[in-house]
Formats: C-alpha cells, sequence, structure tokens
C-alpha cells in the first residue's frame, strides 16, 4: 500500500495536499499497489481524499493532533503504516513534512528523498529525482531500502481530480504524555493567502523599489492575478518585508507557475531559489541586468512606471475572462 | 548545559555547478568549500551566544565527513566552541549522517542539538528530524529564536503560514534559521586559538546508508528572453495567457 500523509490545517486540506494524494495515486498504480491517505485530527470531508485517488482514509480524530507536534505525528504515521504494511509514504515537503517525514523514515528505517519533483522509475530499482544546490541542479535518488519515504515539492506533480469518494476508516492511536512535549505558547497564522511554497503566482521584489513604502504597487500588482508575495534578501535584511517573503539559495526555494520579479538584480543566489519556476517575467530599469539572462519575459523600465501598466492589463484580462 | 552543533560543508553560494564522472560526482574543481550558512549564521552563533552569556557551558562542534571537511570545522571553531568532533565517514544518505551523530551526542550527554534549516548542496532539511527520532527526543524545526532558562526552551517557529512560540523542556533538538543571531566575521584571536582546540576523529558507527545518489542533471537553459516595452503590457498578458499558459 502506499500511504499519503494528508495535513489538514484548521480541519481543511490544501491544494498541495491534493496533490500529494494524486501523487501517491499514481505511485500506487505504477507498484500494483493501492493508495491510502492518513488524517491527523479533526477535519471535515476527509472522503473527499477519494477524489484524489485514495481508496481508504485512515482519519485519527484526536484533538490532541489538530496542531503540529512532530513527534506524535511521527508515532501515529508509523504505526498505522505498519498495520497496513505500507511500502511507500508519500508527504508534501512543506514545513510540517519536513518535521515529520525524517521522523518517520528514521523509526522505518525507510529511505528518504525529501523534495521530489517527478513519480519514481521503477525500471531499475526505485529512483526518484529531486532538487539539490538549491535549485541549481537534480540528482537522482535511489531508494535501496524495502520501505520508501517520499517527500514532494509543491507545485512538481499536479492534482488529478475524478469523482469518486474514499471509504473512511476512524483510527485510534493511543499516546504519552512526552509525544506532546512542544507546548504552543502563541501561534500567529495568516489566512487568506497562499504560502509562496505553494504558490503558482509569485511578485517578488527587490532593492530597486527602493523602500517598504514603495510595497504598494507590488501589493496592487500581486492582487489583480491572485499572487503571493516575495523579496530578495536584502529588502528582508533590511526589514522592508518580513523573513518568510525572502526566497533564494539562504530563503525559501519556490517553483510557481509565473515569477514576477521587480527590481531584483538576479543573482545567483536570488536565481537558485526561483530558477525551477516555469516563466519568469524580470522587470528591471538596468539592461544589463543578469536576471534577463534567466528569464522568459523581460521588459527594461522603472518599476514605478511599468508595474501599474502591468496591474491594469491583468485587471482588463481578468474583467474580461469573467464577462 | 551542553550544545552540540551539527556542522556541514557546502559549496559556496556562488559556485556554478558542474559534474564530471558521466554527471556521477561534482566537480570539485575551483569549488570553494564554506560552512553551511544555516550552520554558522545561525546555529553556531546563537550557541555561542548561550555559552558567552553563562546558559551553556559547553559548545560542541560535530560533522560527518572525511578529512577534506577540516578545514570548514577549523573555520567553525574559529568563530568559537570548545573542541570538535569528525565521524570519518564520507555519506550524502540523511539516515547514516543522523545515525552518527544521534549515536555520538547519545553516547555523550548533550542537552541540546542544534542543526541548520537545511544544508544548501542537498537541500533535505531532514537530519536534525533524524536525529531527535533516534535519540526519542522532541524536535522543533524552523526555529528564528531560542532562549533558554532552568532548563526549559522557548523557541519561535516558522510554521506553514505563519509562526509559533513553543516551549519545551530539555533535552531537544533544533533547527535553525534566520533570526537566530546575526552572522559574525572569525577574529585573529579566534583563528589561532582553533588551531590548538581538540578536534576529535571517531570511526562511523556502520549504519546502514538507505539511499544513494545515482546520477545528477543540470536544468535545461532558457529559450532566450523575449523583451517588451512598458506600452506593450497588454501584449504581455497575452503571452503568458497564450503561450506561457499560466495566467
Ligand atoms: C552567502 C550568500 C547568500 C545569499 N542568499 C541570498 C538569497 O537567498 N536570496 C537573495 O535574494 N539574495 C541572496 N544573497 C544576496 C545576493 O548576492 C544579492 O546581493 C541580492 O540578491 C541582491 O538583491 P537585489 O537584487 O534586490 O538588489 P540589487 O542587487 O541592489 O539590485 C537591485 C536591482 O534593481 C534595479 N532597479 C533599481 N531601481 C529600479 C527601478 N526604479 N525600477 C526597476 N529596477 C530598478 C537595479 O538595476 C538592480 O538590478 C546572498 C548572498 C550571499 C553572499
Ligand atoms: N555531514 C554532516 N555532518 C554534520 N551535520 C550535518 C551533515 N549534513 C547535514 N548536517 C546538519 O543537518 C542540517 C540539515 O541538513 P540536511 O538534512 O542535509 O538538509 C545541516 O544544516 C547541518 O546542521
Amino acid at each position: 500500500m502506499v500511504l499519503v500523509f494528508a495535513e489538514q490545517q484548521k480541519g481543511l486540506f490544501k491544494k498541495a495536499t491534493f496533490e500529494a494524494v494524486s501523487y501517491g495515486a499514481a505511485v500506487a498504480s505504477q507498484t500494483g499497489t493501492t493508495c491510502a491517505a492518513i488524517v491527523l485530527g479533526e477535519a471535515s470531508d476527509a472522503a473527499q481524499l477519494g477524489a484524489y485517488g485514495a481508496t481508504t482514509v485512515f482519519h485519527v480524530t484526536d484533538s490532541k493532533l489538530n496542531n503540529l507536534e512532530a513527534k506524535a505525528y511521527a508515532k501515529a504515521i508509523t504505526s498505522i503504516a505498519g498495520e497496513h504494511n505500507a511500502s511507500v509514504l508519500i508527504f508534501s515537503n512543506n514545513n510540517t513534512a519536513k518535521a515529520v517525514a525524517p521522523r518517520v523514515a528514521a523509526r522505518l528505517q525507510a529511505g528518504l528523498v525529501a523534495g521530489a519533483i517527478a513519480l519514481p522509475d521503477t525500471s531499475n530499482g526505485f529512483v526518484v529525482k529531486k532538487s539539490v544546490f538549491s535549485g541549481k541542479a537534480f540528482a537522482f535518488v535511489e531508494v535501496k531500502s524495502a520501505t520508501k519515504v517520499i517527500s514532494l515539492t509543491p507545485n512538481a506533480y499536479g492534482v488529478n481530480k475524478t469523482d469518486s469518494s474514499a471509504r473512511v476508516e476512524q483510527k485510534t492511536v493511543s499516546f504519552s504524555d512526552s509525544d506532546f512535549a512542544v507546548k504552543v505558547t502563541n501561534s500567529n497564522t495568516v489566512t487568506g493567502i497562499v504560502p509562496l511554497g505553494e504558490a503558482e503566482l509569485v511578485v517578488s521584489g527587490g532593492r530597486g523599489l527602493k523602500g517598504p513604502e514603495n510595497w504598494g504597487i507590488l501589493e496592487d500588482l500581486a492582487a489583480s492575478i491572485g499572487a503571493t508575495l516575495a523579496c530578495s534578501r536584502p529588502v528582508a535584511d533590511a526589514h522592508w518585508r518580513p523573513h518568510h517573503e525572502h526566497v533564494g539559495q539562504t530563503g525559501g526555494t519556490i517553483r510557481p507557475n509565473l515569477y514576477v520579479a521587480v527590481g531584483i538584480s538576479g543573482a545567483i543566489q536570488h536565481l537558485a531559489g526561483v530558477n525551477s519556476s516555469k516563466t519568469i517575467v524580470v522587470i528591471n530599469k538596468d539592461p544589463e541586468a543578469p536576471f534577463f539572462k534567466a528569464a522568459d519575459y523581460g521588459v527594461i523600465g522603472d518599476a514605478f512606471d511599468v508595474v501599474p501598466k502591468l496591474t491594469e492589463a491583468f485587471k482588463k484580462f481578468k474583467a474580461s475572462q469573467n464577462s | 548545559m551542553k550544545i552540540l552543533v551539527c556542522i556541514t560543508k557546502s559549496p559556496d553560494t556562488t559556485t556554478k555547478i558542474a559534474f564530471t564522472d558521466n554527471d556521477t560526482k561534482l566537480n570539485e574543481a575551483g569549488v570553494q568549500w564554506i560552512i553551511n550558512p544555516y550552520d554558522e549564521w545561525y546555529a553556531l552563533v546563537r550557541a555561542l551566544e548561550l555559552k558567552e552569556a553563562g546558559i551553556a557551558t559547553a559548545v560542541h562542534l560535530i560533522t560527518v565527513g572525511k578529512a577534506d571537511a577540516e578545514p570548514v570545522i577549523r573555520k567553525a571553531l574559529a568563530l568559537g566552541g570548545d573542541e570538535a568532533i569528525r565521524i570519518d565517514a564520507d555519506s550524502n544518505d540523511s539516515y547514516f549522517i543522523a545515525s552518527q551523530i544521534a549515536g555520538y551526542a547519545k553516547a555523550n550527554g548533550y542537552d541540546l542539538v542544534l542543526t541548520g534549516k537545511e544544508s544548501i548542496d542537498y537541500n533535505n532539511a531532514s537530519i536534525g528530524a533524524m536525529i531527535a527520532e533516534l535519540m526519542d527526543l522532541p524536535y522543533i524545526t524552523h526555529a528564528s529564536k531560542l532562549d533558554i532558562a532552568g532548563g526549559v526552551a522557548t523557541v519561535n517557529r516558522e510554521i506553514e503560514g505563519g509562526e509559533e512560540t513553543n516551549t519545551c523542556n530539555l533535552p531537544l533538538v533544533i533547527s535553525c534559521q534566520k533570526g537566530m543571531a546575526e552572522a559574525r566575521i572569525p577574529n585573529m584571536r579566534g583563528i589561532m586559538a582553533a588551531r590548538t582546540k581538540p578536534l576529535k576523529i571517531e570511526a562511523s558507527n556502520g549504519s546502514s546508508e538507505l539511499t544513494a545518489i545515482r546520477s545528477y542533471e543540470l536544468p535545461p537553459q532558457k529559450q532566450g528572453v523575449k523583451m517588451l516595452t512598458a506600452e506593450q503590457m497588454d501584449e504581455l498578458v497575452h503571452l503568458l495567457h497564450t503561450e506561457a499558459k499560466v495566467v
């Protein structure tokens, strides 16, 4: 069986979860087995995961699992994996998975591929492609253990939806106090914004914007297409923007469908975080900016002139689509 | 309170990546090795601050690597730390590396194990969690702030779509990222002192490698950029819709 960890947040599933289940279903059909999902914590409508290819959903509704506790999550996942002899476990490679998947892998003595970007190649062993060197290259990783754990990069595979539904099986797992050693004393989550790692559309600003007071034009641009904001490192270092928006070698690595870079020079460390984007648009007033070499579309011009015009064009496009 | 900081080497961030031996090995010609930035700027410096504040009594550094990791571990010692341990093995399997570190940490009694958020070469962001599992300890990832008082750690961590404040009793494993500390530059005294600090070499514990990299590949070259002027934004949107198909 292929077992997919279907993360819920406040009871809901995100696109990246549907993507992980779709991927899991494909791995299952490739290896001649079935795909099941596991949901931890309270969530409504776990059966909907069936639409993405899970035949069964194991649901541990324990409210203690509503928030991430890596140790308890790993215990629950490994116990259900063991009970059902899971051969491959799938995660969506976000902050939650980074805390949980390696624990599960270590517990099961299963080889882990973190950041997979394609289906495994099973023609000769079990080989999974992943990004390495912060997006500057790919590696083909052979998993040698009987049980395998794959953490899938969001936006790398896609979502396959049908109209099937899954059978939901309630499960209980017994925990000890030491499984909940980490206490949450304060939590601050932004809702309504697609997290950067999962965003399909990203608008990013660099030092060319001159100061935090000028981010309004980027916010308008992002809002016109429902994009998530990102920035270069000096922008985050200067506290113009929050740290979690920083992309690049030492920030987040993202692979959206569209990355619009405004006033960013395109240093190698910045490119490392974004060069897997499907399409890159660069807006820069310097025709020599290195970023143009990595771009699909380029506009030489002043951000303060170009960006509002692009926003207007997107708005017009959206309006024409809705009419 | 004893802290163990995990240090790995990585190619300098400006390195142009290339491969040799039929794309099975990194071409190391001309590669400058640095301390993995997250290990240096955040994990190591925060550990040193905790020692300077009298909260930690010892800061030890550990790396799993061959002799070519020594310049980097010496550089880390030049920033501070009392001693370093190198587990003599060459592997990029997370489980193998974590087993070495967990084995050493268990045998030598640390209250806190710090790692970087991820290594900028293999980008697994996995080793800290595996160490925690193998030591049966709690684990906090993506920490951007760490304070310790009375055997309790207070940590800010980045979660999906937000931030949390956590508390947890030691012992504990934490992966560190931006916000934890400010980068430091080693001074002459530190560099001199590092030469005589102990660097212990230990044999690996022979744990198995569960994965192996078969080969590498470089991303395809971009086709070439299409240039537009500020007056052609409708055209750009049209291209994004019909040609790139991303909006
Ligand atoms: C170890 C290390 C790690 C690093 N990691 C990262 C990382 O993760 N992410 C990252 O981003 N950087 C990283 N850097 C920094 C990186 O090398 C660059 O310094 C940084 O990306 C530059 O940011 P920038 O492009 O915003 O600023 P600049 O390089 O200052 O570029 C500003 C650009 O804006 C353009 N511009 C100016 N005014 C306008 C205007 N009015 N309209 C349009 N364009 C305008 C300029 O022509 C220029 O190209 C790292 C560096 C090191 C040494
Ligand atoms: N070979 C190694 N020796 C010691 N520590 C390591 C090694 N590789 C990785 N680490 C630590 O584990 C962290 C995460 O690495 P990774 O899981 O490879 O992304 C790094 O930031 C280091 O702190």
